[in-house]
């Protein structure tokens, strides 16, 4: 508490850090915190070594590579298309533009479940669009694809809603100098536009990323949730569940989350760094 | 510069706990508006004959069955006591609804798939030992089976469990991990086999084996694998819950076709009252009422129209039209020792099912 | 010219991106929803217990959305106005419940409130219910939807510096008047942004929700779980039916968004005028 008052000295023109500090910290305890603590007060009755027999398990640990890959592609894609989505949004006047734009949340409102039953009759090879891949030989439904469309789905919104409002915000003034010194659409959104809205789609990024290594209802019915194959790893939890294992369960959970704040908290960092570095 | 900053640091942490505790007040205080009413009277409901409000947890499709059961229960309940009694109903996967009591959902009576469900809330103290005798039938009022569904007029010539071991052939079935309902499933082709080597367990474990390795979608519940069979075409045929394949069939009428292989095993779903809830809430003598009268030749009769099998055996013939009673059907306890056994040797982790797919 | 044609080609790409990504499942969620006509459809979404379970699920995301705002407004100055250690580690507590997955978002809670928790013996002698209960579902829910709101307003109020608002502290002005005057009218559509992401996770919530909510019928059961049970009952048309009522008010919310953003914006250009 006092370090965090004695950092406030440094920038002391703002006010209103220490009431904010406060309901901010007040707030996060109640509802992560003290939860999460919990989790790790579970495992007290569990022994290091069976900590590790768990996690380290054959069948969890190709669960965690399934996860991991999945939710990477996925969040990748999310980035290019997050950013695209975001620019024409913002940029281009077209008709339709609005719906266009109030589709976006749509992966949020729907119950993850009934997306997933969706996706997966739409991608499955009697489906809409599965048809259409099947005379072509690849399988979506049921596959590590089927799983990476489904990620791509719950993690849109993610990117697009964390670039558009930079974007709106940014000045154009910089773009119209840029142009007007000759460089080219391209070098100028590189140079000029894409330094500043780096942060907003890192964070785009690693919301998309984290939330896809957790996401159970929209995946589980596309996946086919073989063993070894195409099981991830919030269903390795689920069927400890089932057998009334709590401490394996809450064990793989404590990793997924360790897993998860090492990536969020080094993307953060990153993100300040960029922050730096662009505002210099 | 130091003082105010830490007392407004306390006014916000103070600022902060009193916005969650006035939710979580104000989220109860609507929430018992709605519950608490019917249950004033519990303490002393029979001799008041004040209504009475008892909770029913069970597991996924049995609510048409219930919510059918209710009203003649809650006629024959007025008839016999004169009091009113309401029934809420919760739905959901057998082993998450046996959870959900264990972490503290007060249920008065539990009604689940499979018997270890139920035993878990034995273990945790919920319900008193012995719950398996109190009911007839081992407290299963309604039992079903393992069946194949097979799409109109069986393409593949599917007729008996070594038909879909065979290369080639597509099998869709639930995770006996995740849904325990599955475990029949398994135990049913094991059993098949079993009888097959007679009793040589390496090579039924093969079959098995075999079988799990035609498996080309394992959903995590049975719900979940016929979507995938029904709604996405997928697989040839669909290892089902007689039950649950007969309402495949009335919602898509024409389309599918139930096989009964040669063997299969007896699926008894369990009822019990939880003992601690009903005693906290005094409804014990309705719990108990509730599960007995389930015996009674009229909620048997309407067991059967819903496509479970009645556990009354002159009233289960009077459906021999629509299951078939010439089936052989092994049991749990027979043939595999009762549920300990069977879930130590088969579903515990790196047990048989976990050794199939290791290979 | 070139320009022209590197902006359509973009509007297209994009475009179809939502139609595959986004637009055809939702048409498929309405074909299944209308599938055995209206009839069908009409008497799901008129059953009792869909009504009840909407009033929950709307009562939940208005709680939600209320206290994640008042975080996400408080949580947002304190980490971007401010330079303090363990600044990274706060943001990432806060990014925190998007990473978990659901089924362990509500475990969580279970392991606090349930009866395997610490907390249970305490609650239970004062009649206090949390899991099982209501307030067990709009604290999953908040957990759940914690991060949107200070989510989106972190990098916007980040990218626009401390300048401003600085520059009005030496004036003299207090910390609630520099809100509202300075960075709120920066940050209002982005706030908004994360209010509608909010309420819109927060009706559509399903796996942390179903863990603490017993679906108690007419009780605890928000819409999505009610969805879900409609679903293992072989109901699948009154499902997609029921679901369509969530989608028409996520599209009825985005409606009002754009037309409150549309006259914001236009009222905001004239005043600079």
């Amino acid at each position: 508490m006092t370090r965090f008052i004695r950092q406030r000295k440094k920038n002391k023109v703002i006010p209103g850090f220490a009431l904010s500090m406060g309901i901010t910290l007040a707030m996060l305890s109640c509802i992560v915190l003290i939860p999460l603590l919990s989790v790790i007060l579970s495992l007290s009755g569990t022994t290091f070594a069976e900590f590790l027999a768990t996690i380290t398990d054959k069948q969890v640990l190709v669960a965690y590579r399934v996860s991991f890959q999945c939710s990477l592609i996925a969040a990748l894609i999310n980035c290019f298309f997050g950013v695209l989505l975001a620019w024409i949004l913002v940029r281009y006047r077209f008709p339709g533009r609005r719906i266009l734009d109030g589709f976006i949340e749509l992966p949020f409102a729907l119950p993850t479940s009934v997306a997933g039953i969706a996706l997966t009759t739409l991608y499955s090879d009697s489906g809409w669009i599965g048809r259409i891949f099947a005379h072509i030989g690849i399988k979506i439904s049921y596959t590590l694809i089927g799983i990476t469309i489904a990620l791509i789905f719950i993690g849109i919104p993610f990117v697009v809603r964390s670039v558009q409002p930079v974007l709106e915000k940014l000045d154009r003034q910089y773009e119209e100098a840029a142009m007007i010194l000759g460089a080219s659409q391209s070098k100028t959104f590189f140079k000029v536009v894409f330094p500043e809205i780096l942060p907003a789609m890192l964070t785009g990024f690693g919301l998309a990323f984290a939330r896809g290594l957790g996401e159970y209802g929209s995946v589980v019915f596309i996946a086919g949730n073989i063993p070894y194959k195409t099981q991830i790893t919030p269903l390795i939890i689920i069927s400890k569940l089932e057998q009334f294992n709590y401490d394996g369960a809450t064990s793989i959970a404590l990793t997924m989350i360790i897993f998860s704040f090492v990536i969020l908290f080094s993307l953060n960092i990153l993100q300040a760094r960029v922050n730096k570095v662009t505002k210099v | 510069m130091k003082k105010p900053d830490v007392k407004s640091f306390k006014t916000g942490l103070l600022l902060g706990l009193t916005l969650i505790l006035s939710m979580l007040v104000f989220s109860g205080c609507g929430a018992s508006q709605t519950s608490s009413t019917p249950q004033e009277g519990t303490d002393d409901a029979v001799q008041a004959k004040a209504p009475v409000e008892i909770t029913n947890v069970s597991y996924d499709p049995t609510r048409e069955l219930y919510v059918a059961y209710n009203e003649i229960f809650q006629a024959h309940w007025k008839k016999e006591t004169g009091q009113d009694v309401t029934i809420v109903q919760s739905h959901g996967g057998s082993g998450s609804q046996a959870r959900s009591v264990l972490e503290g959902n007060e249920a008065d009576v539990v009604t689940l798939a499979l018997a270890p469900d139920v035993s878990s809330l034995e273990a945790a103290g919920l319900i008193e030992p012995g719950w398996l005798n109190e009911f007839d039938k081992n407290s299963s009022p309604y039992t079903s089976t393992i069946v194949f569904l097979v799409r109109k007029d069986n393409p593949k010539d599917l007729n008996d469990w070594d038909d879909i071991v065979k290369p080639g052939i597509e099998i869709i079935t639930p995770n006996p991990k995740t849904s325990g309902g599955a475990q029949w499933n398994f135990l049913a082709a094991w059993a098949f086999a079993k009888n097959l080597y007679q009793g040589d367990e390496t090579k039924t474990q093969q079959f098995l084996a075999d079988l799990y390795a035609n498996v080309t979608v394992l959903d995590s519940g049975a719900r979940g694998s016929t979507t995938t069979f029904v709604e996405n075409k997928q697989g040839d045929v669909l290892l089902a819950w007689e039950n649950e394949a007969y309402l495949s069939l009335k919602e898509h009428p024409g389309e599918y076709e139930i096989v009964t292989p040669s063997i299969s095993i007896l699926a008894q779903p369990s009822v019990a009252v939880v003992d601690e809830v009903a005693k906290s809430r005094g409804t014990e003598e309705v719990a108990k009422a509730y599960l007995s009268y389930l015996y009674s030749d009229e909620a048997q009769r309407l067991v059967g129209k819903n496509f479970y099998r009645p556990s009354n055996p002159t009233i289960l013939k009077e459906f021999a039209s629509t299951f078939n009673l010439t089936l052989p059907l092994v049991t749990i306890d027979d043939d595999f020792g009762g549920w300990p056994a069977a879930k130590a040797k088969f579903f515990a982790d790196g047990a048989i099912f976990d050794q199939i797919y290791k290979q | 010219m070139k320009q022209k044609l590197v902006s359509s080609l973009l509007i297209i790409l994009g475009a179809v991106f939502i139609a595959v990504m986004l637009i055809v499942p939702l048409c498929t969620v309405l074909a299944y929803a209308l599938r055995q006509g209206w009839e069908t459809f009409a008497s799901a979404i008129r059953d009792p217990y869909a009504i009840k379970a909407l009033r929950l699920t709307l009562l939940a995301a208005v709680v939600t959305v209320a206290l994640n705002t008042v975080f996400g407004v408080f949580s947002s100055w304190a980490i971007s106005k401010f330079r303090f250690k363990g600044r990274q580690f706060l943001t990432t507590l806060i990014d925190i419940p998007f990473a978990i997955s659901p089924v362990i978002a509500g475990l969580v809670f279970v392991l606090v409130f349930g009866r395997i928790g610490w907390a249970y013996s305490f609650l239970q002698a004062h009649h206090l219910k949390v899991v099982f209960a209501v307030p067990g579902i709009i604290l999953a829910t908040i957990f759940v939807t914690l991060p949107f709101v200070s989510r989106e307003l972190i990098p916007l109020m980040q990218a626009q510096g401390n300048e401003e608002e600085e520059a009005a502290a030496l004036m003299g002005a207090g910390g609630f008047k520099i809100y509202r005057k300075i960075t709120l009218p920066h940050i209002k559509w982005g706030l908004l942004y994360g209010i509608i992401l909010c309420t819109a996770r927060a009706m559509g919530e399903f796996g942390a929700v179903s863990v603490v909510s017993g679906h108690l019928r007419g009780k605890t059961n928000t819409l999505p779980l009610h969805i879900e049970i409609l679903f293992n009952e072989f109901h699948l048309t009154a499902a997609f039916a029921v679901s369509s009522i969530l989608v028409v008010i996520a599209i009825m919310i985005l409606i009002l968004r754009n037309i409150v953003e549309y006259k914001g914006k236009k009222a905001g250009s004239e005043d600079v005028r």
